[in-house]
């Protein structure tokens, strides 16, 4: 049992800060740089993108070894997690519209911008391919959503100083978001090799 | 001299993609592989035709079937036309370039979620001919390649001294450029190149585009 948690735990570490969606396997960047300029979204996103990555992690999975896997149709898994992905957000949109509209006007925004980003279709894909069982996939889902979190933060705690900093005129905006963002990545690198898997 | 026209508006449609609306460096969209998969020119070449590839037949596909789509569940639609296109060239990568497929397979079955693709389908293609949707979908992909490349060419020649595998500068690389820092500065770097190219000889503000998804 407690090899098992063990195992849980390092494949979280290794999923938000080895290898860190943003900053090694530089997914979900549209978003990243879209909404890392105030602290406020980039919190708002993060709560919301962890909590649609746990939930679509889990039924992709179920959906997956249930369904596809019995019917031998593991080929079309591109358009099923898409398909699932979407209609879960959708879904969630809805019916948080309905139930709560206070988080709704807080988070539903997000949750929009959401069935756009590449991590939310690839940890479905990197789940099926590496054969992880239920659990496994939950804190593989959980690891990534944290990760993109902690980047985004980090992120926005920094663009919120560079608005004030004076950067060459060509270099403003994206530019040197660019640039700092890969300094921090550079950081991450430090966290190479703390786990071997 | 009608057919002489429409030349003309397909070569502009084509132009749009590559200049005015570059994915990558103008629009700043679907930035993912542009970092991801540019550590060699091959792999940067491949994910760039397999775009090119993806984004002319689901412009295609769209145009043709747009007077049965329902504008309602147009979005859902899309997405099912351009999964279908990228599990075709999965496939197709995954059998023939097996190589390259290991190394960016990943982002190759991340197409699908490219806002850059559906942009295209939504903007233009649902509301125009298919032959028209098919050249503005091969401009805007050929952009999207030629990013690629060039992003690929500096980070290939600077971080391991070759160019598409044959070595060129012969002598101790700068090892960060293949790193994943070195592709976010070559991208930083090249965006802040093309803006000064902006002020400095075209008079623009040189906003480096509004930073979308």
């Amino acid at each position: 049992m407690s090899h098992e948690f063990l195992k849980l735990f390092e494949l979280f570490i290794a999923a938000s800060v080895i290898n860190n969606f943003v900053f090694t396997r530089f997914l979900g960047l549209c978003i990243f740089f879209g909404v890392s300029k105030k602290m406020e979204t980039a919190i708002g996103m993060s709560i919301t993108f962890t909590a649609v990555m746990v939930i679509s992690a889990a039924l992709s999975w179920l959906i997956f070894t249930y369904i596809m896997v019995p019917l031998e149709i593991t080929f079309l898994k591109i358009i099923i997690f898409i398909g699932v992905v979407a209609a879960f957000v959708q879904g969630a949109d809805t019916i948080m519209r309905k139930v709560s509209p206070g988080l709704y006007y807080k988070l539903g925004v997000y949750l929009a911008l959401i069935s756009t980003n590449c991590i939310i279709v690839a940890v479905p894909l990197i789940n099926a391919e590496s054969h992880y069982n239920f659990l496994e996939s939950l804190s593989f889902g959980l690891g990534s959503g944290i990760g993109f979190a902690l980047a985004l933060t980090i992120m926005a705690s920094i663009r919120e100083k560079l608005e004030l900093a004076d950067v060459p005129r060509p270099f403003k905006g994206m530019p040197i978001a660019w640039v700092t963002t890969a300094l921090i990545a550079l950081a991450f690198t430090g966290f190479s090799g703390l786990i071997t898997l | 001299m009608e057919h002489h026209e429409e030349k003309i508006s397909y070569l502009q449609l084509i132009k749009n993609g590559v200049f005015k609306e570059n994915t990558i460096f103008r629009l700043v969209i679907s930035l993912c592989p542009s970092i991801a998969v540019t550590n060699s020119v091959r792999n940067g070449f491949l994910l760039g035709m397999a775009v090119l590839f993806v984004q002319s037949m689901v412009n295609t596909t769209v145009a043709l079937l747009r007077r049965f789509i329902h504008p309602r569940i147009r979005i859902p639609i899309f997405m099912l036309i351009i999964s279908g296109w990228v599990s075709v060239v999965d496939m197709i990568m995954a059998a023939y370039a097996r190589a390259a497929y290991k190394e960016i397979g990943l982002y190759v079955e991340i197409i699908v979620a490219f806002a850059s693709i559906l942009a295209r389908a939504e903007m233009f293609a649902s509301k125009n001919r298919p032959l028209a949707a098919f050249f503005d979908g091969f401009g805007s992909g050929l952009g999207f390649m030629i990013a690629l490349v060039v992003i690929s060419f500096f980070r290939e020649l600077f971080g391991s001294g070759s160019l598409a595998g044959i070595p060129i500068i012969h002598a101790k690389p700068l090892l960060i450029m293949i790193m994943p820092a070195g592709g976010f500065i070559a991208v930083g770097l090249l965006m802040g190149f093309f803006n000064w190219i902006d002020i400095r000889f075209y008079g623009g503000k040189g906003a480096g585009g509004a930073a979308g998804h």
